[in-house]
């Protein structure tokens, strides 16, 4: 699957002025996006969903034209078979568990959620090991909850992507590495490609094949993390690799390791 | 003191002020929620426009109201010739009269119950997939449901206790267009107080009521 992005975009707010200028193309299942706050993540991540317009330039997911400025193309964000994933959920507040779910396959005007329907929403409660939470609502929940909940959300409407914005930023440290886990198996189980956006080493490391360094509104490299030195023959990230690319690369001093957690481990 | 005496004006101030209610709540729900989310030129001035009603002398609005809707005015000319329609001197006319005076309650509770709901949930029912008639009906409404329900409220009490704009549109026909606040005002006139009395408790006991239900709803729900 090929995510090709192409795009620019100038905001001025309050005499500041922030130039987002993005080019890039992703054929792996797993894409990341890292860098810096302010380095334009979200607002690229934010344009692919159509949430954001860009000035110019083209976005295509498997082989769908998105936005395309020279032709005048530019589908709504209704229409993009993009799912994403918010950094702190946005699930309803007004709804249940199971309304959430069925939330993206269900029209207003029916008042009986269809037998099939319910059927999705109930395998993925199993799934997502969310059985006997169906009619939770959204601040019943824990953080690793809320996060099944918006995958499901997300995943039932059989997405031609998954965008994830900062997926585990608002989860608890020690919750990050096992909801890293589930995520790879989720996106394994749906086979549905994704993207995520991050500014946490690990997410890198665990989760890129294609890894896309982001600076200042510019992209600085695009890496293949696929090979050595970052992962071994088995597959395996190596963490030392990947810091050091990313310290390297971003021009900044290596990215400090967190001894605590894993020490304790 | 004739049971009518109350009864009357009772039932026909309920009749005006539930449908002025009605009018302003429609109106002001779709004027907010154009004000809390389109960027257009002269949203400010419209703003104000829109909260004038709040602050001006309801006989002044009544005169306005006179003005565009009596016999010779552009709007209750074009009534009368085309559709056989007169407002002035009837319970109808009160009804727009109150709605005039309320608007601006509603249109205010909605406002800010509109600009509450984080833009988030749009966003995320956009990209689920969902046209903007059903991320209004399904996510902005059912979020902002409590701010504009007060608001309504609110104006509902507040029509109820119109007299000003009322009296210059609709006069003081008793059966016919003597709502509760003129029949106070006609009963203290004539010097019957047993009859002002009642028609005061009434009044009182409806809208401290009115107040007591529109402050539960807009405190929020317990969340453990």
């Amino acid at each position: 699957m090929r995510i090709e992005v192409d795009i620019r975009k100038t905001l001025r707010s309050s005499g500041r002025e922030f130039a987002l200028n993005v080019a890039f193309t992703c054929d792996d299942e797993c894409g990341v996006i890292f860098g810096p706050s302010g380095a334009g993540k979200s607002l690229t991540l934010r344009a692919i969903a159509g949430l954001e317009t860009p000035d110019y330039g083209r976005i295509a997911v498997a082989g769908k034209v998105l936005f395309d400025s020279s032709s005048g193309i530019n589908v709504p964000a209704r229409e993009r078979a993009v799912a994403y994933l918010f950094q702190d959920y946005a699930l309803f507040p007004h709804l249940s568990v199971e309304q959430n779910i069925a939330f993206g396959v269900r029209n207003w005007w029916q008042f009986r959620t269809h037998v099939a329907i319910r059927r999705r929403v109930e395998d993925l409660l199993d799934l997502f090991e969310l059985r006997g939470l169906g009619r939770a609502h959204p601040w019943q929940l824990s953080g690793g909850q809320k996060q099944r909940v918006a995958l499901a959300r997300a995943l039932i409407r059989r997405p031609d992507v998954l965008l994830l914005d900062e997926p585990f930023a608002a989860l608890d440290p020690l919750l990050r590495d096992r909801m890293r886990d589930e995520l790879l198996k989720t996106r394994a189980a749906f086979t549905v490609p994704m993207l995520a956006i991050t500014h946490d080493p690990e997410d890198v490391s665990a989760l890129a094949q294609t890894l896309v360094l982001l600076e200042q509104g510019n992209v600085a490299s695009v890496v293949d993390l696929k090979g050595p030195p970052y992962r071994d023959a088995e597959g395996r990230a190596s963490e030392r690799a990947v810091r050091g690319l990313l310290g390297r690369v971003a021009g900044q001093e290596p990215v400090a390791s967190k001894p605590p957690i894993r020490a304790v481990k | 003191m004739s049971s009518q005496e109350v009864l009357i004006p009772l039932f026909l101030t309920l009749k005006v002020a539930g449908w002025a209610t009605l009018g302003a709540t429609v109106a002001g729900v779709i004027v907010a929620f154009a004000i809390a989310r389109l960027r257009f030129p002269g949203r400010e001035i419209l703003d104000a426009m829109m909260t004038l009603p709040m602050v001006m002398p309801p006989t002044v609005l009544g005169y306005y109201l006179l003005v565009l809707v009596g016999r010779r005015g552009p709007i209750g000319a074009w009534l009368e010739s085309t559709l056989g329609i007169t407002l002035v001197f009837t319970w109808q006319g009160a009804a727009i009269a109150a709605a005039v005076v309320a608007f601006p309650l509603v249109y205010k509770g909605a406002r800010a119950a509109f600009e509450g709901v984080e833009r988030q949930f749009e966003q995320a029912a956009r990209v689920l997939g969902k046209s903007e008639t059903a991320v209004f009906v399904q996510v902005t409404l059912p979020l902002a449901w409590r701010g504009i329900l007060a608001g309504t409220m609110l104006a509902f009490a507040r029509a109820m206790g119109e007299f000003g704009a009322t009296l210059m549109v609709a006069g003081s026909l008793p059966g016919k267009t003597q709502t509760l606040s003129i029949a106070v005002y006609e009963a203290v006139q004539a010097g019957r107080d047993d009859v002002a009395n009642f028609l005061v408790v009434v009044t009182s006991v409806v809208c401290i009521s009115i107040l007591l239900a529109s402050g539960r709803l807009l405190r929020p729900p317990v969340q453990a």
